[in-house]
């Protein structure tokens, strides 16, 4: 294969194409960490250094990189046979077996939390069901199950999208070789798959750093935990710490993304060779056809069954009619959201995917990691940042531009695996044909960037839908989502009433992903 | 597909920013910023909006990160009302000169406890903290008589707490006062040394009691009313320590008026509407919580507001914006 394919396709003036519109998001994202980091040096505090350098943070940053470790390796065992079965295989069902594996992503973190705590204990389910009580999930292990159950669709996602646009004559040839079904899953879909698995990695280290009604729930203490502990402090000095804790989070988010960039760098995956690639035959399971069908339908009972049967259970717990009243509106809300971010963030992640590829200066490299930076900022800091420079003006469009900004980083990854796979020779030809480069791109290679594109609009969709802390201090007033009235009432203690808006979530989610999953295999 | 979303999307966009016209050519409308969520609420506003025409824009979030939005937006603030969960957030608010002293009509509604010294802010209504415990596991003559007694070591691991809440934050404010900082940080230590477990908030305190997880816990006294609704053999009771312990701290829900809103006789309205007979029935009798005038019809759950008066310990809720300290301690004792 060629390894010098990176470098030498466009003139410097035609970069801008891409850069413009790059650059112009960096910007609006990185002022919030500009504020973050005036917000570090706002207080002259004795107590800063004592408090930064207590035992107690260093033991809550060993707890979190255990954590974060330990859902990694929990969800590639999750989702990577998924993501397999549903493409490869030649089960039946695989859309609506995708459709169901991406859902958990629908289920707020501390609703899966909610659920997992309520199968054991002396009234749990469980004892309710067989007479018998499983002791509670706590502490590393509760954390562990909870957060992978609901981030497990990230790699889901990423993979199935990365699987779908393998070229199989590579498979072929292994095959030809010699190579075993297994042999070739290892020697050569995987390698295939890098780029899908470090960014759903990424995304998935991101999400348990920054996670806090999991952790809370499960009683497992780690960074977070006391980053939003001071959150809850309005005292200068508390901000003043709250914001060293975010920047040193940040930092640590720049090593992995340090580490990211040197493990992908000089990845070439596109098809060397003429013509379009050959529809895929799919792989007989015979035997194994039961195991695989078993295997999906845990999974779905884990990840989705479990919280739903909680949620549903809530509506046991004295229920009201007068719930339903605010459901449509919030629906309303909540879409009015959640579509435009995910078609927005889908879009711009174009730019940076571009950039990220084709080009591997260091500008580049980090420009198209912006994203992962402005995603790793507190959702809280970076809203009271946008109210900071905006002044009060809450409209929808403030929203929705803080949850594109936000969400862009789950949006890129699946645009980037994408176009690792689509060739530049395309592009290439296009334009010694007589395309402008701008023509080259929409002709050749957007068609090919539509798969990842219908994975970021999903991703940034479910991660909409359930998004908190932007919408509560963004939002218009009266301005009301599904996913504010599921925190409003479980907080309440009002589970009944809190049932009907989790399930709308559910629902909506699934019935807006399946089209998008659909499409994704043509 | 996306085209039909998004011409869904603009149409429903057009009828909001139709309704907003329509919201300003409104003659009368306040901005409150409500600590308190909607869940409790929304009634109480929105009978106050139909008695009087003047319509409510209300913001709903947590009272940490209202209190946070408010002091970032400093006197740009669009909000005229400050409508808070605990008395910590309104102190901070006050701390800032952002709030207007109120009328003396207003604050002799309340015993002298239930407002802020300079008149910043007043409460809406009170909040206990009480000990809850496993009817199944606890006999009622085990139950400790004082806060200070569930260091014990026949309540090790047994016990339920949640540090992060502004509620139980308020409550060491007011033990500190009591008793001083070194027992406080004593007790503070003794409790994480016997296996107190942590909690993020009240709710999960009681869903562990009914789990088996702990036998005592530590809330506000409302969350439980809310189980039994649901399930009347909730094996969950509460109640209060000795007379003037410091476990029997009550904080407030309070209200406060902002100085640059520019419509402060209508805000005053709705303060003085939430004072009145009718809106302090309706906390006492749907949402569970103490009232802070008299002449109310109380709750067969609760104590009436007298009797409460004469179990609760002094404290002074103008002491409550000393969160600085108790966070101080609380970082000492490795809670957080």
């Amino acid at each position: 294969m060629n390894t010098n394919t990176q470098r030498t396709y466009f003139h410097v003036g035609q970069k801008w194409h891409f850069f413009i519109p790059a650059i112009v998001v960096a910007i609006s994202g990185l002022i919030p960490l500009g504020y973050l980091i005036a917000k570090a040096f706002d207080v002259e505090s004795a107590e800063l250094v004592e408090n930064l350098f207590r035992w107690r943070n260093a033991k809550l940053f060993l707890n979190t990189l255990l954590l974060t470790v330990g859902v990694l390796i929990l969800d590639i065992l999750l989702a990577t046979p998924a993501a397999w079965l549903t493409t490869h295989s030649d089960l039946r069902g695989k859309r609506i077996f995708s459709v169901l594996c991406a859902l958990p992503l629908a289920i707020p973190g501390y609703v899966m939390a909610y659920a997992l705590l309520a199968i054991g204990g002396n009234n749990g389910i469980f004892a309710a069901l067989f007479g018998k009580s499983l002791p509670r999930l706590s502490g590393y292990w509760g954390a562990l199950i909870a957060l992978s159950f609901y981030t497990s669709p990230y790699l889901f996602l990423n993979l199935r999208s990365a699987l779908l646009g393998l070229d199989p004559s590579l498979e072929e040839s292994a095959r030809s070789l010699g190579c075993r079904q297994f042999g070739v899953f290892i020697r050569v879909i995987l390698p295939q798959l890098r780029p899908a698995f470090y960014a759903a990695g990424l995304l998935i280290c991101l999400h348990v750093l920054g996670d806090f009604g999991v952790v809370s729930l499960m009683r497992y203490e780690t960074f977070s935990y006391a980053l939003y502990i001071e959150y809850r402090i309005y005292t200068p000095s508390a901000q003043n710490y709250a914001a060293w804790l975010a920047l040193i989070l940040l930092a640590f988010t720049g090593c992995l993304l340090y580490l990211e960039t040197r493990l992908l760098s000089k990845t070439v995956l596109h098809r060397a060779g003429h013509g379009t690639s050959r529809h895929r035959t799919l792989t007989p399971l015979h035997k194994w056809k039961r195991a695989g069908y078993l295997y999906l339908s845990l999974l779905f009972i884990a990840t989705v069954g479990i919280p739903a049967g909680t949620v549903f259970l809530w509506v046991f717990r004295g229920f009201e009619v007068s719930a339903l009243n605010g459901v449509l509106e919030a629906l309303v809300g909540s879409v009015g959201v959640a579509v435009p971010s995910a078609v927005g963030c889908a879009v711009l992640a174009v730019p940076f995917a571009y950039i990220g590829v084709r080009y591997s200066s260091r500008f580049s490299n980090t420009l198209a990691r912006i994203p992962y930076i402005i995603y790793a900022i507190p959702p809280l800091a970076f809203a009271l940042s946008i109210i900071f420079f905006l002044g009060s003006r809450e409209t929808i469009i403030v929203l929705i531009f803080a949850c594109i900004l936000h969400f862009l980083a789950e949006a890129t990854g699946p645009v980037r695996s994408s176009l690792y796979q689509a060739s530049p020779h395309l592009e290439e030809a296009a334009r010694s044909l007589g395309c402008s480069p701008i023509q080259a791109f929409f002709r050749t290679l957007f068609p090919l960037l539509t798969r990842g594109m219908l994975t970021a609009t999903a991703l940034v969709f479910l991660a909409t839908m359930k998004e908190l802390p932007l919408t509560f201090l963004l939002r218009p007033p009266e301005y009301e989502t599904l996913a504010v009235n599921v925190w409003d009432y479980t907080g309440e203690a009002m589970f009944a009433q809190a049932a009907p808006y989790a399930f709308v979530i559910l629902i909506f989610s699934a019935l807006f992903i399946s089209p998008l999953i659909h499409k994704e295999e043509k | 597909m996306f085209k039909n979303r998004s011409i869904i999307f603009n149409y429903f966009f057009s009828i909001f920013l139709l309704l907003v016209f329509i919201g300003t050519l409104h003659a009368e409308t306040i901005t409150l910023y409500s600590g308190r969520s909607k869940s409790l609420v929304d009634p109480i506003i929105q009978q106050f909006e139909k008695e009087t025409g003047i319509e409510v824009k209300v913001n709903y979030a947590n009272t940490t990160q209202l209190a946070a939005k408010l002091l970032t937006e400093g006197k740009k603030s669009p909000a005229a009302l400050f409508w808070a969960q605990d008395a910590g957030a309104l102190g901070a608010v006050s701390k800032e000169k952002l709030f207007e002293n109120l009328p003396k009509s207003i604050l002799n509604k309340v015993p002298k406890i239930f407002r802020h010294d300079d008149g910043y802010w007043i409460a809406t209504s009170g909040r206990a903290r009480v000990l809850a415990y496993s009817s199944e596991r606890v006999k009622t003559e085990d139950l400790p008589e004082s806060v200070f007694e569930l260091t014990q070591s026949k309540w090790r691991d047994k016990v339920g707490w949640a540090p992060l809440n502004a509620s139980f934050q308020a409550f060491v404010t007011a033990m500190r006062e009591q008793v001083g900082e070194k027992r406080t940080e004593k007790w503070l230590r003794d409790m994480k040394d016997n296996g107190t477990k942590t909690y993020p908030k009240n709710t999960p305190i009681i869903e562990a009691l009914d789990a088996g997880e702990i036998d005592l816990g530590l809330p506000n006294h409302y969350y439980l009313f809310r189980f039994k609704k649901g399930n009347s053999k909730f094996p969950v009771e509460q109640t209060f320590f000795k007379a003037k312990d410091a476990g029997n701290l009550v904080n407030v829900a309070g209200i406060g008026l902002l100085k640059n809103s520019d419509n402060k006789k209508t805000a005053l309205k709705f303060i003085e509407f939430l004072l009145s007979p009718k809106a302090q029935q309706y906390f006492v009798s749907e949402v569970f919580e103490y009232p802070v005038t008299e002449g109310v019809i109380p709750n067969a759950n609760l104590l009436p507001l007298e009797e409460l008066l004469k179990i609760v310990p002094k404290f002074d809720l103008n002491e409550m914006d000393d969160l600085e300290g108790t966070i101080k301690l609380l970082r000492r004792a490795g809670i957080m």
